[in-house]
Parts: structure tokens; C-alpha cells; sequence
């Protein structure tokens, strides 16, 4: 007599593949998911909560530690919400910095991923490849702020640290290198026969779907969606710069693959150009009052970080600490489409697809 | 060795075949040590790192130090395990692997056991390994384990079909079964080996051979992304010492019969150059497959399982035995 049982599967905390602290309870038929509840909230800290006690510079590195793989864009969302309320000024070169170090974040941020998501697949080299690359772009950031990861680089206002000399010329000589490399890994992975056939129709979903679950970034832009924010509701400076917003087709892996793959080469080429037009001199810090207060009233603001679309929603009071303060944090709206697209998959594809999405977790549990 | 065998069993004998046997489980226990340095230097190198470079000169004695390390680890059984399964699985593991190195040729007179079914023999005690993989998996009594060992029996199944389908057409070229005939046969310049006449046979027996060893690309069983070590989770210490060290030693035994039954054994590429010795030559070769298994390693991604039995049985298999044809074929019109 054969009796077969459904076998309950905890994934995480503690997985190689959860990128992090990310648990998810599948049950399996065979190696066939039937259902699975994603668990989160390992790396809750309350940033929220906590930040209603301090003032808005302090929050800045709080910022940092929600999406720790692209911290310079976290920094940006929270202070130019402030800047919108308070009606600041930013001097161009100040901005003209912010734009430089946030693409150069998308850069980092999409080869950790493609690093990542390679070794979920089961390659080891491409892994060290990208964190090599991505290394030069975080010493270029510890030259500029003197930190790795958690930079607390950007002020309302402006930036803390102006570049030091001969900064600019070795982004360029990095942005012209990073081209190369680029094809160096198409060389070595995107045509692979395993490879492609690993994530080809796989963890596919609409466009549809896509904007019913709210999601954005490359998950929204492999459907087939032409939605950037750097291009539909341009911030800072995108509006001067030429690049092209890349769109998939069939809403897969594959796609969206190939979606950040090419959202490196604008940045890059986002990046040739703010070079080109940097401003040789200027101020990095606009005229900001002392202590920052912004006026009583609510704004939201959202930009493009490299997950997707990141948003800022400040209640104040006219105090110097936020009455409110929310963050709409892609990884966790990006997440909640998992158990759709995975039930019917097996094991392997969890992962496939758990990567595909791009998820961090701190700022997934904030 | 082989007047050895003819002699009655005496104590002077039985002496001599037990220290044979220590003197080579002595070298492959070297041979594993090294073969994992070298495998963490050169995918180090292959990924800009150093690999070990601390322990000892260059590192020399890292696989040393971690040898040492799970030996001396606390032994741990989990509670809920099967004891009996869980003690014997690495031991049955173990053994059939390193008893399938009892019959390589290493030269022409270096062999320990001149068997006439060769092949067979190896394929018979491989075999055994697998059922060490579900008995560890299963008696671990974790889910992880479960499926990696389960994983392990369907692969291991599916792949050594075309494995010994892919040595046929070598068998029908040298009418034997016994290796010392097959790198007999193969005597002559480079183009006698058998790669060439078998380039199909060749290439099924690479892919097959690399499945066995459960080796990236077809790592699954113990497919660290998904199920985070597969069969040998709940192992530790000296137990999964024995895991990797069986591991290990296939790895040493596909690379010899590689070299014996496509390259030429210890026949050199051309016969001008026979003044080297033939054991020099097959090391050699067997060093070439070694690396290139472990360059397959640094390179490519992992498949899914049910791409890799596709691949076993709509592929290989069908490829395996229009080599058999065609070898058949060519015997019959060329001779």
C-alpha cells in the first residue's frame, strides 16, 4: 500500500536563498509547491515608529538600513519629500551629485542582484564578478562619504560631502570600464543554454496582475508596462538626460532579466551624461534653516529606486520631528505576489522566482 | 599484482594485499586532500580570489587542517534519526567507492585486480552509493535531506543508463569488457584513442559521468540554493567526512576510467614519446579531466530536475544508442 502525505516545508529564516531573514512555509505534493505563506518580519525595526522621535537629519541614516543594497536612493526619497515641503532650493552641483551617486547605486544595487540570483540558479563565479565590479563603485562611495554601504551621505538641502578631487574623472573611467564588463557577463551567462531554460516562462504573470498587485520596478516592466519614474513624473534631474525605459514582453524571469540588465546600461548611460555636465564649481548645501521644520500638511513623494517605486509620506505638524513618516518600500509590495506565482511550481522554482523578484529584506520588514 | 591472485590465499598473500590496499587508500586520501585544494585554488582563481593561501606554504595544508577539524568534531546524532541507517549510510557510502578503484589500470603492469567484466564492476559497486545517498537521506529525518536523497536515486538512475550505453561502442571497438584490453586496443598515435572514432560516445559519457558525481552542473541532490545541502544536512564531523571523501574519490574514478576507456590510458599521443613512463601519461590525462571538472564548476548554472531527466532520457539515451548503431555500422563497413 502506497500512501503518500503532503510534506509541510519550512524555508528560512535561516536559507541560503531567502536573501536574508525571509521565511516562507510551502506544502509539497512531490517536489510540486501546493501552497505556500510567505512569514516575514525577522528584520522588523520599527524605523518608522522610531522616527517620529527624531528629527529628519537623524532619520537619514535610518534611511540607510531599510534597502541596504541601495541605501543612496532611501537617503534621496526622504529628503526631497522634506525639500517639497519646505520649498527648498538645492544648488545644481548638489543635485547634480545626487544624481551621479544614485545611478551609480542602481549599478551596484542590479549587479548584487544579478550576482545573487545567479548563485540562487547555481553559478558561483558570476557572484564574485559582480561584487568585484560593485566593489569600485562602493570604494568611489567611501571616498566621497567614508562608509560602504550606510552612507548617510545626502542632507535636506543638499549633500553633506562635496567630491574630492579627481573623483569625477575615475567615475568615468569606472562607467567606461563597466560597459565592457557588461558584455563580459552576457558572454559568459545570458546566452547559457541552462541558464535560459531555467528562467524562460517561468513565475509568469500580466500586466494586468502586475498593477493589481501594485508592483513595480523591473517586476512591472517585464509585463510589458512602460512605467519609470525617472521618466513619467521626473525628479531631480532626469528630465535633462537621454535614456531609454526598458520593457519586456512576457512578464517571465527571463524578462526580467533582461529588464535590469539594460537598466544598468542607462544608468550608465545616465551617468556619461551627468558626468559630461557636471558643474565644475558651485555649493553642495542650499540655504536651509538650522533646525529643520517643515510646515503643518502631508505630502507623498516617490522616485525610482532600483526594487521600484519607493515613496515618502510625511505628516507634520510643524515640528522638527515628523508627526508621521511612512515609507512605501518596494521589496514589500513587489513580495506580495509570491504565493500566487508559486503555487504550482516545484521547489527549484522558488527560488528562481523568489530571486527574480529582487527582494531586500530590510526593506521588506522596515 | 596479478600472480598474486593465482597464488592459494596464505597469510604471506593475504599480508600483501592488505598493504596494497592501505598503500592506496593512503594515495587517494592524498589524492582527495589535493584534488580539493586545487579545486578551491583554481576556482579561486577563476573568480578573482585567492582561494586558501593561510594554512601551511600557499595553503598547502588547508584540506589537512579541515580534515583534522571534522575529525575531532563532536559526533552528533539527531534525536529523531534513524541511529542504525544514520550510522551505516556514510560507511556503505564509502566502501563501494573505494572499492571501485581496485581495477584501474594505472600502466600496463600497475593494476590490482585484472578483472574481466571491468566496467561492469564498476557500475555494479557504484550503484551501491546511491542507495548510501537515500539511506542518509532518509534517515536523517529532515525534509531537506529527504528530497535531496530522493533527488540523488532518480538521477542517479536516469544517468547511468546512458553512462553504460556510452561505453558500449567503446567495447564493441576492442571486443573486451576488461580495461587493460580497451587501452590495449587503443595503441598507436593520438587519433587511435578512442575519443575521436567515439566523439559522440565521448561527449554522452562526459555529461552522464558528470551527473553520477552529483558535480555543478547537475548538482542537485545537494543543491545548496534550494535545499541547502541536500542529503548530508543533518551530517557532521567525521560522518560527512565520509561523504566528501566518497564524493570525491568517484571523482578520482571517473577521471581514471575517462582517461582509460577515450584517451588512451597510459599510452602516450604518440609513440615516439613512449621513453616517458606509460603511469606518467595517465596522469596526466587524468589531471586534464580532473580540471575540466572542476572548471565545470566555477562556470555554469545548476539545471532543474526535471530538465535534468529529460535530458537523461530524451537526449542521452536516445544519442547513446545511435552510437551503438553507428559503431556497429562502422565495424561492419571499415572493419
Amino acid at each position: 500500500m502506497i500512501r503518500t502525505e503532503e510534506l509541510l516545508l519550512n524555508v528560512g529564516p535561516q536559507h541560503p536563498s531567502t536573501h536574508g531573514v525571509f521565511r516562507i512555509v510551502v506544502k509539497l505534493d512531490g517536489e510540486v509547491i501546493t501552497e505556500a505563506t510567505p512569514v516575514m518580519g525577522y528584520l522588523h525595526r520599527g524605523t518608522e515608529k522610531l522616527a517620529e522621535n527624531l528629527n529628519f537629519t537623524q532619520i537619514i541614516p535610518y534611511t540607510d538600513r531599510m534597502d541596504y543594497v541601495s541605501a543612496m536612493t532611501n537617503n534621496y526619497v526622504l529628503c526631497h519629500a522634506v525639500e517639497k515641503m519646505m520649498e527648498l532650493e538645492i544648488p545644481e552641483r548638489a543635485e547634480f551629485m545626487r544624481l551621479i551617486v544614485m545611478e551609480m547605486q542602481r549599478v551596484a544595487s542590479h549587479l548584487v542582484w544579478w550576482g545573487t540570483y545567479l548563485l540562487d540558479i547555481g553559478a558561483m563565479s558570476p557572484f564574485l564578478y559582480a561584487f568585484s565590479d560593485r566593489e569600485r563603485i562602493l570604494s568611489l562611495f567611501n571616498e566621497l562619504c567614508g562608509a560602504r554601504l550606510t552612507y548617510n551621505y545626502m542632507r535636506v538641502g543638499g549633500v553633506k560631502w562635496d567630491a574630492p578631487e579627481g573623483w569625477i574623472a575615475k567615475v568615468k573611467v569606472l562607467v567606461k570600464d563597466m560597459y565592457n564588463r557588461l558584455d563580459e557577463y552576457h558572454n559568459l551567462v545570458s546566452g547559457n543554454e541552462i541558464f535560459l531554460s531555467r528562467i524562460k516562462g517561468i513565475g509568469q504573470y500580466d500586466a494586468k496582475t502586475a498593477i493589481d498587485y501594485g508592483l513595480s520596478g523591473a517586476n512591472l516592466r517585464s509585463t510589458g508596462v512602460k512605467w519609470d519614474l525617472r521618466k513619467d513624473e521626473p525628479y531631480s534631474l532626469y528630465d535633462r538626460f537621454q535614456f531609454d525605459v526598458p520593457v519586456g514582453k512576457n512578464g517571465d524571469c527571463f524578462d526580467r532579466y533582461e529588464c535590469r540588465m539594460e537598466e544598468i546600461v542607462q544608468s550608465l548611460r545616465i551617468l556619461e551624461q551627468a558626468l559630461e555636465q557636471f558643474p565644475g564649481e558651485g555649493d553642495t548645501m542650499g540655504k536651509v534653516p538650522r533646525v529643520i521644520r517643515p510646515p503643518a500638511g502631508e505630502i507623498y513623494v516617490r522616485i525610482e529606486s532600483p526594487r521600484g517605486e519607493i515613496g515618502c509620506h510625511i505628516v507634520s505638524k510643524g515640528k522638527a520631528e515628523p508627526f508621521r513618516l511612512k515609507f512605501r518600500r518596494p521589496s514589500f509590495v513587489n513580495l506580495q505576489i509570491l504565493p500566487k506565482l508559486l503555487v504550482g511550481e516545484s521547489m527549484t522554482n522558488l527560488v528562481t522566482i523568489l530571486g527574480g523578484i529582487d527582494i531586500v529584506l530590510g526593506e521588506v520588514d522596515c | 599484482m596479478q600472480h598474486f591472485w593465482d597464488q592459494p590465499l596464505s597469510w604471506g598473500t593475504a599480508g600483501i594485499f592488505a598493504a596494497a590496499a592501505i598503500g592506496v587508500l593512503a594515495f587517494v586520501i592524498f589524492f582527495v586532500t589535493y584534488a580539493i585544494y586545487f579545486e578551491r585554488k583554481f576556482i579561486g582563481w577563476m573568480q578573482y580570489r585567492q582561494g586558501p593561501n593561510r594554512t601551511g606554504p600557499l595553503g598547502l595544508l588547508q584540506s589537512v587542517a579541515d580534515v583534522a577539524k571534522l575529525l575531532f568534531k563532536e559526533d552528533t546524532i539527531p534525536k529523531k534519526a534513524d541511529r542504525g541507517l544514520f550510522i551505516l549510510a556514510p560507511v556503505l557510502a564509502f566502501v563501494p567507492s573505494f572499492a571501485v578503484l581496485a581495477f584501474i589500470p594505472y600502466s600496463l603492469n600497475l593494476q590490482f585486480a585484472d578483472l574481466n567484466v571491468g566496467f561492469l564492476y564498476y557500475i555494479a559497486l557504484s550503484g551501491i552509493t546511491t542507495i548510501a545517498i537515500v539511506v542518509a537521506g532518509w534517515a536523517s529525518n529532515n525534509k531537506y535531506s529527504l528530497l535531496g536523497g530522493m533527488r540523488s536515486a532518480a538521477q542517479m538512475i536516469s544517468y547511468e543508463v546512458p553512462l553504460v550505453m556510452s561505453v558500449v561502442g567503446v567495447v564493441m571497438m576492442s571486443g573486451s569488457l576488461n580495461l587493460r584490453d580497451i587501452v590495449i586496443a587503443q595503441e598507436g598515435y593520438f587519433w587511435h584513442w578512442n575519443f575521436l572514432p567515439q566523439i559522440l560516445g565521448f561527449g554522452i559519457f562526459l555529461i552522464a559521468a558528470v551527473s553520477e558525481l552529483n558535480r555543478t552542473p547537475f548538482d542537485l541532490p545537494e543543491a545548496e540554493s534550494e535545499l541547502v545541502a541536500g542529503y548530508h544536512v543533518e551530517y557532521s564531523g567525521f560522518r560527512f567526512a565520509f561523504f566528501m571523501l566518497t564524493e570525491y574519490i568517484y571523482v578520482y574514478a571517473i577521471a581514471s576510467l575517462t582517461t582509460i576507456l577515450f584517451l588512451g590510458g597510459w599510452n602516450p599521443p604518440i609513440p615516439q614519446l613512449d621513453f616517458i613512463p606509460g603511469v606518467l601519461w595517465f596522469f596526466l590525462k587524468f589531471a586534464v579531466i580532473v580540471f575540466c571538472l572542476f572548471w565545470i564548476r566555477a562556470t555554469f548554472p545548476r539545471l532543474r530536475v526535471d530538465q535534468l531527466m529529460g535530458l537523461a532520457w530524451k537526449v542521452l539515451l536516445p544519442l547513446a544508442i545511435l552510437n551503438i548503431f553507428l559503431t556497429a555500422l562502422g565495424i561492419e563497413l571499415i572493419g
